[in-house]
């Protein structure tokens, strides 16, 4: 009795907004002044941009339960069209572009989203890729795309706002930041809304849902709205503001499943599991080619990284579903309990 | 137009379509022999078909005679699927479908990333001795390789069907894929029954790897050939071998058809698209699939 009535009045009781704001403060204040260009090429500007699109997929996937392999496609949809919006439209202003970007990624996500409404499962999983290998094919053939470019890469434009150009590393990081800063706080109001809450009774049990008046329909297609639409936005920054060009290849299936492992290790139906994946996704490659050379010196080349690459990858994902099926953020929320606990007791 | 359309032409074009057709078949009953016994949409056979090709070739290539080679390539598949069922499926087992399906992801980036770790990423030849010679029956020019590939087919077909009625453990399958419960209940070892699925799975990936690998050149892209067969399944039901077959023949004939007859009005280069295409068109018509038992998780 005494340990749970100290336990109330000793613990600080912290506002639940307290850890992202300090976390954005250190984003925007600190990490800027103390990053090296090699911090936000190679793994900030990745990091951002795979984060948003897997708060896009875990709306779809973790939220709404419809397994979506058709990731990259969106991600490749919103590049493009945000690309052609800026190139065609005299005088849109940047962010227009985005925004634009991202309807044109719903409305494909939307027809894509349709078997949803008669497909569940793996029915749907497959079709999914049917987006895939559309939209690849769709921006490959028609030169229009990419502006009759020969090689079908294209320079991204610019990157400015109201008249600020965003040149350099930490400029298109800032940018990268806030775009993902308000699409994730728009995300995490969603979720904990009544259609956040439709979308998980639709994934729990589906004939329920129907019963207690869901419109199923509408709700599935509005997931899927609402992901292609994050999912287009993280594909414009991971072409403008990360590779600095488009092109087709890079929005693969591969990327579409490292989409998915995103979420699955970082956690589903998670806001935050999107980052810790991610984070995990874009660093793991680095740490494994730096522990690599160091372990095996010359043995270990591009070609045996890159199969060890693969081969540690399908082991974690194995691994978190294995042991850790709520991901990365469950395993943190422990740590953080064990900690504050011995913190206390002490 | 219509006076001058050349049937010839057309029929080889379908017949074309038809026997590449039973190569996608010959992939999607992989898929069909573990999803039947234990609801896993099995990713990794792609991989599993790559793995076996890649291995038999660099063993025929290291000098070891073809037999010797086809049957340690065997043995090999069999320890993997047991290797797979112990480490993988049992410590999931009564996750849902969807958790087994991307465990079955993470094994394909590991058997990809292992084959290819082991026999190393170049392109390698496989001769399996029939001359691709074009042969002509009744005026239509056939691929000699593709009715080789449509025999091996058909025998593989009949084995396992003779293999589900006749045996014992064949029948357990059955029992298996109708009601785990009711199997477990009157005594059947599951996982005798899934190792035994695997090992199956690994040989039918090791005669679609080997027709395949004779056509394409035995190559990281093998792999890549599951996808050809998802449409496959979807159309012919997760768990009907014969709509496996007629699936395979259906979506071969109409993406060659469409290739050849439509292809030109798109640009060309839409076969890696339209056979998802039919199929999801065929699934929103009637979305039980071909042979699909109903209750198949389809709303």
């Amino acid at each position: 009795m005494t340990a749970i009535s100290s336990d109330f009045s000793s613990a600080p009781v912290l506002p639940k907004w307290t850890a992202p704001v300090l976390l954005l403060a250190f984003a925007y204040g600190v990490v800027p002044l103390i990053g090296s260009s090699y911090l936000f090429e190679a793994i900030l500007l990745p990091f951002l941009a795979l984060s948003l699109a897997g708060v896009g997929l875990n709306i779809l996937t973790g939220y709404a339960g419809q397994v979506s392999l058709g990731s990259a496609a969106f991600m490749a949809a919103g590049a493009f069209a945000a690309y052609n919006f800026n190139l065609r439209v005299e005088g849109l202003p940047l962010i227009g572009s985005i925004v634009l970007a991202g309807l044109v990624a719903a409305a494909i996500g939307i027809v894509f989203g349709l078997p949803s409404l008669r497909l569940k499962g793996f029915y749907l999983a497959v079709s999914t890729l049917a987006a895939q290998f559309f939209v690849q094919w769709a921006l490959t053939k028609f030169s229009w795309f990419s502006n009759d470019s020969a090689s079908g890469v294209i320079d991204a434009p610019r990157l400015s706002i109201a008249g600020y150009a965003l040149d350099g590393a930490v400029g298109r990081y800032l940018f990268a930041l806030t775009i993902v800063a308000v699409l994730t706080f728009l995300a995490y109001r969603l979720v904990s809304s009544q259609t956040g809450r439709n979308f998980i009774a639709i994934r729990d049990n589906e004939t329920a849902a129907r019963i207690i008046g869901i419109p199923v329909l509408k709700t599935k297609l509005l997931a899927f709205a609402i992901s292609s639409f994050i999912i287009g936005v993280a594909g414009v920054i991971w072409a403008f503001a990360y590779l600095r060009t488009v092109e087709p290849d890079g929005f693969d299936l591969d990327r579409s499943f490292q989409i998915l492992f995103i979420i699955i290790i970082g956690g589903l139906a998670s806001i935050r599991g999107a980052f810790f994946g991610a984070a995990l996704i874009v660093v793991f490659p680095l740490a494994l080619s730096r522990l690599g050379g160091f372990l095996l010196g010359d043995l270990f080349d591009s070609g045996v990284l890159d199969m060890s690459q693969r081969i540690v990858l399908g082991a974690l994902i194995i691994l978190f579903l294995i042991l850790e099926p709520d991901g990365l953020v469950a395993l943190w929320d422990r740590i953080r309990r064990r900690l504050l606990f011995a913190w206390r007791s002490t | 137009m219509i006076a001058d359309f050349d049937y010839q032409f057309f029929i080889e074009v379908l017949v074309g379509g038809l026997l590449s057709g039973v190569m996608y078949s010959l992939v999607a009953i992989g898929f069909v022999l573990i999803y039947k016994t234990s609801g896993v949409l099995n990713f990794a056979q792609g991989a599993l078909l790559l793995f076996a090709a890649l291995t038999f070739v660099s063993l025929v290539e290291r000098g070891i005679p073809f037999a010797l080679a086809l049957v340690v390539t065997f043995a090999i598949m069999v320890a993997i699927g047991i290797a797979i069922e112990r480490t993988v499926l049992r410590p999931l087992t009564n996750k849902p479908p969807i958790t087994l399906f991307m465990a079955t992801l993470g094994l394909s980036y590991i058997i990809e990333g292992a084959a290819q770790l082991i026999w190393g990423t170049q392109v390698h030849g496989l001769d399996l001795g029939i001359e691709d010679v074009p042969l002509e029956i009744g005026g239509v020019l056939i691929s000699q390789f593709d009715i080789f590939a449509a025999v091996v087919a058909a025998g593989m077909v009949l084995l396992l069907s003779l293999f589900f009625r006749y045996t014992r453990i064949g029948l357990s399958f059955r029992a298996v894929a109708d009601d785990q419960f009711a199997a477990l209940a009157v005594g059947l070892r599951l996982p005798l029954i899934w190792a035994t699925v695997w090992a199956a799975a690994g040989l039918v990936a090791l005669v679609a790897g080997l027709l395949w690998g004779a056509r394409l050149g035995v190559q990281f892209s093998l792999s890549l050939v599951v996808l050809k067969a998802l449409p496959v399944l979807v159309l012919g039901g997760f768990d009907s071998i014969l709509g496996a077959i007629v699936g395979g023949l259906l979506i071969g004939a109409s993406e060659k058809l469409a290739e050849v007859y439509i292809g030109d009005y798109f640009g060309g280069g839409i076969e890696s698209w339209f056979a998802y295409v039919v199929a999801l068109v065929f699934l929103l018509i009637r979305p039980s699939g071909l042979f699909g038992q109903k209750l198949v998780e389809r709303i």
